[in-house]
């Protein structure tokens, strides 16, 4: 069971590495949107730095969930998902792999690459570290449920939109506690209860957004 | 006597019985509406606060109330549809989706025309509106779901994951909607702490949200009728059907 989910892991690992503008084209998002809200809003510091949490976090949503087509898109045209499907391994644990494979390639870059935005934004140093632990703990929760809405949309007509609609409602509240968190510690209070909530957000989604995630593909596949 | 519990959980069966149900419910809706309007209009005092203009509640409460019923009562149909297999309850689910994205907006709309004279605004990010807002969302994200897949089966088990899925997010939505707002603004508005309200107002709002529901309940039942017809339209009874009725079907 170990091995197939290394395998699994691997294989989306290396397939993300092969195709590595789809990576970039993901953290180019988030850099130009990012970089238009100062554009559009003006320069001044202290609004600038007011607006940082919540814009870097639509910013960092609206980048995964532009990526979460691709999550089975590739395995459903070429029916390596059937043969998933198909596998004595549990679904839900494939499916967790997958998920994994798709946050170290979306998340991950846009959590490392958000402090250097933040500094554009002129946030504070702790309001920059408590923005790369919100974005750490919260966005495994956007690959999670986003994974369920890419699972029902699959070979749908106008996925992309359609994601958007099923997905963003339910992020919700991950942008909520995520951004304030790090607004908490610009006004110098304890992020401490928001990013427990964002913690518990993103352990409940681990739980039950696999399980949804797979009857959502065979629901889809079949 | 044993009774069959699924004797109308097939279409060809519950197709005549809706047809018989649907009068019913239009002429409870009608008179529960006529009494209900004229409590709220004429025998329901003026408030003294907020003039006449808080009678637009009767009206925004109920579909407010309506609009949250409606979706739990079709995750309800969803999880039936899941559990069983069965058609019928999918059907009923598609059904009440769309009155409950029409109640959703009137609750809004309602919501926002009230809040224009008493508030001085025409919407404020008060956690209960916003959740209303994203209740719509959720609704609007359902409907399209169903009608962007062609094969039937498929669009009703989709969206009777992404109802059930909704529904245990709604009350974490709810909660985070409810902490951000008092994090952020304060308490600005608060009505929860609206004077206690006069037993002829809640009779009238009672009232109308039983006509509420009497017309969600004949509108959906028209509406299932629709789907059933569409759904089994090369099944034998379908067929029959439109030969008794001469074309008129």
């Amino acid at each position: 069971m170990n091995g197939a989910w290394m395998t699994v892991l691997k294989r989306d690992l290396l397939l993300a590495f092969r195709r590595r503008s789809d990576v970039a084209t993901t953290l180019f998002f988030f850099l130009i949107v990012s970089s238009l809200f100062p554009l559009g809003i003006g320069p001044e510091p202290t609004v600038l730095s007011s607006i940082a949490p919540g814009v870097l976090w639509v910013a960092a949503l609206l980048a995964g969930m532009l990526s979460l087509t691709r999550l089975f898109a590739a395995d459903f045209a070429d029916g390596s998902l059937e043969q998933m499907l198909l596998a004595p391994q549990p679904l839900t644990l494939l499916v967790t792999a997958k998920v994994l494979a798709h946050w170290l390639v979306c998340g991950l870059p846009v959590v490392l690459l958000a402090p250097l935005i933040g500094l554009q934004y002129a946030l504070p140093n702790d309001a920059l570290f408590v923005l790369i632990i919100s974005l750490l703990l919260g966005t495994p929760a956007l690959s999670l449920i986003g994974a369920i809405g890419a699972a029902l949309t699959l070979g749908v007509r106008g996925s992309g939109l359609l994601v958007a609609l099923l997905v963003l409602p339910l992020y919700i509240p991950v942008l909520i506690f995520g951004a304030g968190a790090v607004a908490a510690s610009q006004h110098g209070m304890s992020a401490q209860a928001h990013l427990s909530l964002l913690a518990a957000c993103s352990l409940l989604a681990l739980v039950l957004a696999p399980l949804a995630t797979a009857a959502a593909l065979r629901i889809s596949v079949e | 006597m044993s009774i069959n519990w699924f004797k109308y959980s097939s279409p060809q069966t519950f197709y005549p019985l809706a047809g018989k149900m649907i009068p019913w419910f239009v002429w409870l809706a009608t008179i529960f509406a006529i009494a209900g309007l004229y409590i709220s209009f004429a025998v329901a005092p003026t408030d003294f606060q907020q003039g006449e203009a808080y009678r637009i509640i009767f009206v925004h409460v109920p579909a407010a109330w309506m609009s949250m019923v409606i979706y739990i009562v079709m995750a309800g149909w969803a999880a039936l549809g899941l559990a069983l297999n069965a058609r019928l309850s999918a059907m009923m689910a598609q059904a009440l989706a769309p009155t409950g994205a029409i109640f959703t907006l009137l609750a809004l709309v309602t919501g926002s025309l009230w809040g224009k004279p008493m508030w001085g605004a025409w919407w404020v990010w008060d956690a209960r509106l916003t959740s209303e807002l994203i209740l719509l969302f959720l609704y609007l994200g359902f409907i399209a779901l169903q009608a962007s897949i062609d094969d039937p089966r498929r669009a009703d088990r989709a969206g009777a994951l992404l109802a059930l899925v909704g529904v245990v997010n709604v009350p974490i939505i709810y909660f985070s909607v409810k902490w951000w707002n008092t994090l952020h603004q304060g308490s600005s508005i608060n009505m929860g702490a609206a004077p206690k309200m006069a037993a002829t107002m809640l009779m009238g709002m009672l009232l109308m949200a039983l006509a509420f529901w009497m017309y969600t309940v004949a509108v959906a039942l028209m509406r299932v009728r629709c789907i059933m017809l569409e759904r089994e339209r090369s099944s034998d009874w379908v067929k029959e059907l439109s030969v008794t009725a001469g074309g008129k079907l």
